[in-house]
Parts: C-alpha cells; sequence; structure tokens
C-alpha cells in the first residue's frame, strides 16, 4: 500500500509539466477559435475545394463518436445484459461518452460554415441524407446521456426523490442509448459510401456501416480500460483486476469479428492485394489494422497480458491509438492517396483539436471529482457515506487548477483502499 | 427536362461562356480562370481542345443526397438548385460529388457551396442558359434532354472519325443534365476515370432505407433480452434466499 502512495507522490510530481503543457494548448486553442471565427475557415485551417474535411471531421468528429463508444457498449453490458459485475465501469463510461459528445458538438461548432445553423436538421430534413441522420441521432444521444448523467448530479445533490426517478429510467435511458448508437456509429460509416470514387479502396467498402458499428464497440471497451486505469491513477481509485480482464475478454471477440470482415471484405471485393502494396496506402492501413485491432487482439486473449494491469493497458492503448489511425486514414489518407493531393492541418486546427482533448480531461477529472461517477449506486448507502467524506475532503483542498485537487484526494483516501 | 451540350470539336476556347456565365450569374470580373466560387465554369486546355467543366446537374444528384438539410436539390426543369439559406456549411455536399465541382468561399465569415445552378431566372423565362447563348460557335448547346442526346448522337455519326464514340454524361453518376462529346483522345484521357456509372444515392438509401426496421427489432430484442435475464436472476434469487428480491439485486461485493 505504501508502495502505491509513493508512485501517487510521484505521479503528482510529474502532474506538474503537463499542467503547464494543458494551459499552453488552451491557449493556443482559444487563439485558433478566435482566428476561425474572425478570419474564416480559409485563413484559419489548411481545408480548401480538394480537400474540404479535415483534422476536425477526422479526429474531433469521427475520432470522438468512436472514442465515446463505451457509454453505449457499457451501459449495454451492465443495464441491459445485467452482467453486474462490470457496473463500476458504467458510469465512468457513461460520463466519458457525455462528455465526448460535448466535444463533439464543439467541434462541429467549429469546423460547419454556419455554426449558427447547426439546430437546421431539425426544422429542415432530408431523409435521404446520412448526415441528417447522423445529426438527429447525434443530438437525440447527447439528450440521453445528459439524462444518464443527471442520475449522477441528482445524487450529488442529494435530491432524492428527483434521482430516483432518473434511476427507474436506466434501462430505458440504455436501450435507447444503444439504439441510437447503433444507428449513428454505423451511420458514420455509411457517410463514406456516396464516395465510391473518391476513396481508396482499403477503406471504401459496401460493409462500412457493419465495421464502424464494430470498430466503435470494440474501442469503447479499450477506452473503458485505458480510462478505469488512468482514473485509478488520479483518483486513487482501486480497479479490480478481474473486471478489466473480463472486459479484454469480450474485447477478443469483438476485434476478431473486426479483422474476419475487415479480411473477408477485401478478399471478395478482390483488393486483398492492395495490403501488400507497401505505398503510402498500404503503410496506414497495415499500421491501423496491426495496432488498432490485430496486436490488441493478440495481447487480449493471452492471459499472461490480460492478467497485468499494466501490460493490459498498453494492450487497451495502442487499441486506441490504431483505431485513430484508422478513422484518420477514413478522413485524410484514404482521400490523399487517390486525388494526390496532400494536407496538414494548420496550427490552429492542431491547436483547437488539442485543446478540446484536453477540455475533455479537464471536464472528466472535474466530474471524477465532484460527480458520484465512482460510486457504484446510490442505493449503496455505505458507498455514498464514504463517498461524501471524500468528496469533504475534496471540496477541503480544492485548488484552483482544475488537475490541482487530485493529488490531495490519494493520500489518506478511504475508498482508494478498499477493494 | 433541360440539358446542355458541350461539343470539344466545335468550341475554339474563346471563353464568351465563362464571360457571360460571370456576367449573368454577377461573380467577380477578376478571379483567375479555372473553377472557382468565382468561376461557375471554365475551359480546360488540352493541346488545344477544350473541355468545359461546370457543374453536371446529374439525374441523381450525390450532393442533394448528402446534404443534412436538402440545401441541394434537384428540379424537374433540369437545374441541380443551391439553397442559401437551408445550408449549415458541412460540406458534405463536396465531398459526395463525383466530378469534385462544388467550391466553397472559404475567406468569407458567412461562407456558401458556390456552383452552376443552370441559369433557372433564364429557364423559367424559356431562355437558354448564359453560356449556350453567349456561344457563337455551337459548341454549348441548350435544350430538352432527349434533344441533346439526340444531337449528341447526330454529330457523332455525321462525322465519325472525329468524334469517340460516347456521349459522356449518359452513364456517369447514373446521368447527368450535361453531356460532352469530342475527339477520342481527349474523351480517353480528359475525364476521371473513377467517376463511378451507378446511382450514388442509392448507396446510402439502401441502408438508410432499412434504418426502421433496425431499430425495431434491436429494440424489442433488447427489452426482451432483458426480461429474460431479469427473470432468471429473479428466479435465482428466489431459490438461493426465499422470496427476498424487494430491494432489487444486490451488489457484487
Amino acid at each position: 500500500m505504501s508502495g502505491s502512495n509513493e508512485k501517487k507522490g510521484l505521479a503528482a510530481q510529474i502532474l506538474q509539466p503537463w499542467r503547464i503543457l494543458a494551459i499552453v494548448i488552451l491557449i493556443l486553442g482559444a487563439i485558433g477559435v478566435y482566428r476561425r471565427f474572425a478570419l474564416g475557415l480559409g485563413a484559419s485551417t489548411n481545408l480548401n475545394d480538394t480537400f474540404p474535411w479535415g483534422l476536425w471531421i477526422s479526429f474531433d468528429v469521427l475520432c470522438g463518436v468512436g472514442l465515446a463508444g463505451g457509454g453505449f457498449t457499457l451501459s449495454a453490458i451492465v443495464y441491459i445484459f445485467r452482467l453486474e459485475k462490470y457496473k463500476p465501469l458504467a458510469r465512468p463510461a457513461v460520463m466519458t461518452a457525455f462528455i465526448g459528445y460535448l466535444l463533439v458538438i464543439g467541434g462541429l461548432l467549429l469546423d460547419i460554415g454556419l455554426p449558427w445553423r447547426l439546430w437546421h436538421p431539425l426544422v429542415f430534413h432530408n431523409h435521404h441524407s446520412v448526415m441528417f441522420e447522423v445529426a438527429l441521432c447525434v443530438m437525440a444521444y447527447t439528450t440521453v446521456l445528459a439524462a444518464e448523467v443527471s442520475a449522477m448530479v441528482f445524487e450529488r445533490l442529494k435530491k432524492e426523490r428527483a434521482a430516483r426517478i432518473a434511476h427507474m429510467f436506466t434501462l430505458p435511458l440504455a436501450i435507447a442509448a444503444v439504439c441510437l448508437s447503433m444507428l449513428h456509429q454505423s451511420s458514420l460509416g455509411t457517410v463514406f459510401l456516396l464516395m465510391p470514387g473518391r476513396l481508396h479502396e482499403l477503406w471504401y467498402s459496401p460493409v462500412l456501416p457493419f465495421l464502424y458499428f464494430i470498430s466503435a464497440i470494440g474501442v469503447g471497451l479499450s477506452m473503458t480500460i485505458v480510462e478505469s486505469t488512468l482514473s485509478a491513477r488520479a483518483f486513487g481509485r482501486c480497479i479490480e483486476a478481474k473486471v478489466l480482464q473480463g472486459v479484454a475478454r469480450m474485447g477478443v471477440y469483438v476485434y476478431l469479428a473486426y479483422v474476419a470482415l475487415r479480411f473477408g471484405d477485401l478478399a471478395v471485393r478482390g483488393q486483398l492485394h492492395h495490403v501488400l502494396d507497401f505505398d503510402r496506402a498500404s503503410f496506414f492501413f497495415l499500421v491501423e489494422i496491426s495496432l488498432g485491432f490485430v496486436i490488441p487482439m493478440m495481447l487480449f486473449v493471452m492471459p499472461k497480458i490480460r492478467r497485468n494491469t499494466r501490460w493490459l493497458y498498453h494492450a487497451a492503448q495502442l487499441a486506441v491509438f490504431g483505431f485513430i489511425v484508422n478513422r484518420m486514414n477514413m478522413g485524410i489518407t484514404g482521400f490523399e492517396v487517390v486525388e494526390g493531393v496532400g494536407y496538414t492541418p494548420s496550427w490552429e486546427e492542431v491547436s483547437v483539436t488539442l485543446s478540446l482533448v484536453t477540455v475533455g480531461v479537464i471536464m472528466f477529472n472535474l466530474a471524477g471529482r465532484f460527480l458520484p461517477v465512482f460510486e457504484v449506486e446510490a442505493e449503496d448507502e455505505i458507498a455514498a457515506e464514504v463517498f461524501a467524506a471524500r468528496q469533504r475532503e475534496h471540496v477541503g483542498a480544492g485548488g484552483q487548477l482544475p488537475r490541482g485537487a487530485m493529488p490531495a484526494v490519494t493520500p489518506d483516501d478511504p475508498v482508494g483502499r478498499t477493494s | 427536362m433541360k440539358a446542355l451540350l458541350f461539343d470539344a470539336n466545335y468550341c475554339v476556347g474563346c471563353e464568351m461562356c465563362v464571360d457571360a456565365c460571370t456576367e449573368s450569374n454577377e461573380l467577380p470580373d477578376d478571379a483567375p480562370s479555372g473553377l472557382s466560387a468565382a468561376r461557375w465554369t471554365a475551359l480546360e486546355d488540352h493541346d488545344d481542345t477544350y473541355l468545359r467543366k461546370m457543374c453536371m446537374h446529374c439525374l441523381h444528384p450525390a450532393c442533394a443526397s448528402a446534404c443534412p438539410v436538402g440545401a441541394l436539390e434537384k428540379t424537374d426543369a433540369g437545374p441541380v438548385l443551391y439553397d442559401f439559406d437551408k445550408c449549415i456549411g458541412c460540406r458534405y455536399c463536396m465531398m459526395a460529388c463525383p466530378f469534385h465541382v462544388p467550391r466553397y468561399t472559404w475567406d468569407s465569415k458567412v461562407p456558401r457551396v458556390s456552383k452552376c445552378q443552370m441559369c433557372p431566372e433564364r429557364l423559367k423565362k424559356g431562355q437558354p442558359t448564359a453560356c449556350a447563348e453567349a456561344c457563337e460557335m455551337e459548341a454549348t448547346m441548350f435544350g430538352d434532354r432527349t434533344d441533346m442526346i439526340a444531337l449528341a448522337w447526330k454529330r457523332i455519326s455525321e462525322d465519325p472519325d472525329n468524334y469517340a464514340h460516347k456521349v459522356y454524361g449518359l452513364e456517369e453518376a447514373g446521368g447527368t443534365c450535361v453531356f460532352v462529346i469530342g475527339p477520342t483522345e481527349l474523351m480517353e484521357t480528359a475525364f476521371d476515370p473513377r467517376v463511378p456509372t451507378e446511382d450514388l444515392p442509392e448507396k446510402t438509401w439502401a441502408v438508410l432505407s432499412k434504418i426502421p426496421t433496425t431499430v425495431a427489432i434491436a429494440g424489442t430484442s433488447l427489452v426482451g433480452l432483458n426480461w429474460i435475464i431479469r427473470r432468471r436472476m429473479n428466479l435465482m434469487s428466489d431459490d438461493v434466499n426465499g422470496t427476498d428480491h424487494g430491494s432489487g439485486h444486490g451488489e457484487v461485493k
């Protein structure tokens, strides 16, 4: 136990430069946002008529929505399939998803040319447009996530009746979450079905909707492992190794399904030879498929890796990284290689994107400190009491900086040591 | 339905069509040549043979099916029209267009999509498009779509040596309202070979149209599964500790 405390003290020290970095990123991001609105998209981004979609769509939207996939995946596992042992993971995953979707909407507000018209799809419908469906689903799902999160807020505010009402809706909300996610996660893939001539054969596929949905589940599971491990460090929370091992075991099947479908599809379409072209396209394809899917699957399947918290964490990290490469390939590389043009994001695009990630980390941190994200459920009175005690401690320590109170949480946390 | 026919063998590259377009649509006159937000049509020089670039006004436009708010619309008269008042600026139309036509006013703070509208106001008055009217060489012709196809084949069959036996736009993207004919060399090299010959919106509609059924099936099976699982859990807890499941399920320790 004392060993882990020492580690946390060290972590707190390491965090200092991270905090400075965060501030620098946020300042640059703020300048980027200012320039985007003051000068327009043309002057602040490297987007142009040959490359109308760039980093903001590929990362902020495609990756953002996918990485938030843990929300509906864990909702399904815990609230619909009632696999009770994963319950401690559900709320953090839902919170991650909620923050993720808020950031996606934030990114969209910057990317679309006329952001003050973001509500237009509510009034002007085009039932033949995938983007219309995505827009409505994202709006609806963000509302569902807000409702799911509201239960935590009511608990925190000790509004017991409201909390009880919110709990009554847990199951219907979870079902709505799964249905809506199934729709728009897959639809993000459907978006590209309209571009057969423009997207490279390694990425264009009639089964894109399925690939997108399966990979969202996969990365949702991996993100859960990453996020649980990180918050365990930050909040001095003890993760149950067995729970994460179970998540990894599920991941094996999901990744197996993905890899089989991906290669099966390439084979059926007769495009398998492109994999070994060893050009730019095949290089990026190999990076995404190996780091994001094949290697994590092989690591997750090994009991030795699964039992080792650190290795499990790294394997999941790899999966998340590979997933990001996959979505970036869909949005950037797959078009670059076909059109023969290059796209490098401007510093504004990069700083805004990094800022969104930073804001996400800060928001999750605040949520972890001020909301019962890591509590299993408020009905558990002991947990609620212990949580309240911890809460007092947090508020007492309350630093000004978003990450400030983190080290203060850990030293004599009563919850951290109970497993 | 109206259409345009461009005959590369008649075109001398005078750019009267471009000037007429610029004037008629009140586009800025100092823009460089080449398709842009300020130039809705342009002549591409292929060794002194010219190819007109412009919106192809597809029969089943990918851009119109892409647009989430229906800002792009195929009209019965032929033109694919853009309604700025609906547009949110997502630029999916630009990504979807197989001909890479829509442009964006990137430098504007209130940016818009910019492309040939096929002079809808003139069409309403029964006039040809500004470009067709301006063309003195009969290289750009305007009329009913069927007449334009017939004229294209007539010119090809009357002078088969100087024409490729192809009317570009009959099959491309499922058919267009702008056709191109010309010498074999141009027809074989000047076009993007990746432009598909299928009706593109059908690709996404095939998926979208299945959504209601999918949601219905997924929703019901999730509710059903949950009911079965809960019932089994209740039965199991009955077995273990009598009938006590008043406070719901027990927490995992």
